[in-house]
């Protein structure tokens, strides 16, 4: 977002082409061929001038029109920049890994949150994250996400709005 | 004076015991969330939004006043005394900010943004509580065509102010439009982009998206990168100003409000630009009359003038969304959204048919950004050991919250996937460059715009002049004309120029 104040690249490096930009091209042509493909589908009432159709059309043609752009921008050595912040070393590639093993956890938790209940996969979710992060104190992690979930369980409780209780249901 | 009758009218309801805690609740959770690295206001908002869940609208709305507000103080004290900024707008703060923190000033860096947001907030809540009420009684008078252009130029001028790259505004606005159709279309009640699936029937709400995009996208995009070595964090005792400082300070923090406010009132990409031209303002001032450090070497001015700017653009953000229902940030965006879903029609009536609920709401602000530095100029130690918290812990929290956040609100797993789908689109948009805010916006305003798109066609019978019957719409379509082509056409005849320039300002 900082693009403005940086120097602008040396000239004498060579052409870079990001790959991974034809993707991005590629994914945003498919949405908007989608959304173009969904919107034929619906019906424009009697007396309705205008329909459902007409915006998705515009937005799906804009899309699409994005996409191919994109896909020359590239071509002619448009790299893009990763973000910046606090925590984030970009001088490093991506460690797919770390990010891998953090979504399994977070598609673990939406699996069992409801069997279960968010008390016990809250202290998982928030252990497993820790530890696919880094953290070295696997059971220090475990009591003090069982704390927050415990606690969240019975603030939201407390609102009027409970979460299922699930394996501990009678227990909490 | 009307306005401060209704003011006073909205203190008297605010001054209540229950209303001034959860103010003060909100100031505290608003700061302790902002100042954890990594967390920015709009995240801080949409963070906290189920803990209103059990609220009524006045007491959340004067929490989320507390929230925001602290939320845009913790972000200072972070990139004061941490070097990186977690937000474009304190990109400036941390440039003399963090040198001060280095020669031993940290103390007064973190005053003169305290007393600098303090005042730029006080008199930006004020400006909100004057402007308002006059915008919105023109307002009401607006038809839907003039309405649906004031929304293209404001999705335009976002998209093309913020970042070098016109193609990846564009690119995220229409990612944001693309996820603003899905759900029941509003007058044929037939499903768009559901692929059959119930539960998207409704829509995907704004809070999902954000919370997706900002924390969850932020905490994948961190796992992806993370910096393995200790953060340097500045320790720092409790801010306070010498005389010399004060002297110092006051010209900016007024300079800065004067910027920071107009440019928050109109969608130009919330305090980004009024915090560049802050900082090169008082820079070019600051070269006039020596004494004191210069800029580059740790200059309260640099802090000072950003600091003001950035909080006085933050009220200004209210002025578009309490008088047309428009709003121009990430965080307008998630507060239109739950006032929403209060039942609460946002836009130019909300002045008649709410007028507590606003001028609570605004007298809220102006008490919250009081207890901001009541409560944290003697609380600035502690926020700064939270900049300590090991990163493991903290994105595991984040994520903690987030799903938390997701679920409670239906109790349902699909939630939970949609947040994972979102976090995968702020991966993405991290990873390519995608500026947030026009996708934010787009999942907002597009429905918006095509409600009213579609009111201004069927009176024309479909007829495209329909778009044009009002001359306010004209003028609009003008403006986007001029924000689309003007750069472009500046840029050819300044081109030379104008490189010479950023590069002096880059070194500098």
């Amino acid at each position: 977002m900082n693009e403005r104040f940086e120097s602008s690249p040396p000239a004498a490096e060579p052409k870079r082409i990001d790959k991974a930009q034809y993707g991005l091209a590629l994914a945003l042509l498919v949405v908007g061929v989608l959304t173009i493909v969904d919107a034929r589908g619906l019906e424009v009432g009697f007396g309705d001038p205008i329909g459902p159709r007409l915006f998705p059309y515009v937005i799906g043609a804009g899309m699409i029109v994005l996409s191919v752009l994109l896909a020359f921008a590239t071509a002619r050595g448009d790299v893009a920049e990763g973000e910046a912040g606090e925590d984030v070393d970009l001088t490093s590639p991506a460690d797919w890994v770390t990010v891998g093993k953090l979504v399994g956890i977070l598609v673990l938790n939406l699996l069992l949150v409801n069997l279960v209940g968010w008390a016990i996969t809250g202290a998982l979710l928030f252990a497993g994250a820790a530890w696919t992060l880094g953290s070295k104190s696997f059971l220090g992690d475990l009591i003090v996400g069982a704390v927050l979930s415990v606690a969240s369980w019975y603030f939201f409780w407390f609102l009027g709005v409970p979460l299922p209780a699930g394996l501990l249901d009678g227990i909490l | 004076m009307e306005t401060l009758d209704l003011l006073a009218g909205g203190f008297a309801e605010a001054f209540s015991p229950q209303l001034l805690l959860y103010a003060a609740i909100g100031v505290l959770l608003g700061t302790f969330v902002g100042v954890l690295p990594g967390i920015g206001p709009a995240m801080a908002v949409a963070l906290l939004l189920p803990i209103t869940y059990g609220l009524d609208v006045t007491e959340s709305m004067v929490m989320f006043a507390g929230i925001y507000y602290g939320g845009m103080y913790g972000g200072s004290t972070t990139s004061i005394l941490l070097n990186t900024p977690g937000e474009s707008a304190s990109v400036m703060t941390a440039i003399e900010g963090n040198k001060m923190a280095k020669r031993g000033r940290a103390a007064q860096a973190l005053a003169t943004a305290a007393i600098g947001s303090f005042i730029a907030g006080t008199i930006g809540t004020l400006l909100v509580a004057f402007f308002t009420p006059a915008l919105a009684t023109q307002a009401v008078k607006i038809g839907a065509p003039s309405f649906f252009a004031i929304m293209l130029l404001s999705l335009v001028l976002v998209t093309s102010v913020l970042g070098e790259s016109k193609i990846r505004g564009f690119i995220g606005l229409f990612m944001g439009l693309t996820i603003g159709l899905i759900g029941l279309d509003l007058s044929t009640a037939q499903a768009r982009l559901t692929f059959g699936l119930l539960e998207l029937a409704d829509g995907v709400s704004i809070v999902v998206v954000a919370v997706g995009v900002f924390a969850v996208g932020e905490a994948l995009w961190v796992a992806a990168h993370l910096r393995r070595k200790p953060v340097d964090v500045i320790p720092v005792g409790r801010p306070f100003l010498g005389r010399d400082d004060w002297r110092r300070s006051w010209g900016p923090w007024l300079r800065g409000t004067g910027l920071g406010f107009p440019f928050g009132a109109v969608p130009a990409g919330g305090a980004e630009t009024p915090t560049f031209l802050s900082y090169i303002t008082e820079r070019k001032l600051a070269a006039r009359k020596p004494g004191g450090e210069p800029f580059g070497e740790g200059a309260i001015e640099g802090v000072a003038g950003p600091e003001a700017a950035n909080n006085a653009s933050a009220a200004g953000m209210f002025v578009p969304l309490l008088a047309l229902g428009l709003p121009v940030t990430a965080t307008a965006s998630i507060l239109l959204a739950a006032l929403q879903s209060y039942g609460i029609i946002v836009g130019p009536t909300l002045m008649d048919e709410q007028p507590d609920l606003v001028w609570t709401l605004l007298a809220s602000l102006l008490i919250g950004n009081t207890l901001l530095l009541v409560i944290n100029l003697p609380l600035a130690p502690v926020w700064a050991k939270l900049l300590r918290i090991p990163r493991p812990q903290l994105y595991a929290g984040i994520l903690f919250f987030a799903s938390l956040g997701a679920y409670s609100v239906n109790s349902d797993p699909f939630d939970l996937a949609l947040l994972l789908f979102f976090g995968g689109v702020g991966f993405a948009i991290r990873r390519f460059g995608i500026p947030v805010l026009p996708l934010i916006l787009g999942v907002i305003l597009g429905p918006l715009m095509e409600l009213k798109l579609r009111e201004a066609l069927d009176l024309s019978n479909g007829d495209i002049s329909g778009l044009f019957s009002e001359a306010l719409a004209i003028a609009v379509y003008v403006l986007i004309v001029l924000a689309l082509v003007g750069p472009v056409v500046l840029g050819r005849l300044r081109k030379p120029a104008d490189e010479q320039d950023a590069k002096e300002e880059v070194s500098a």
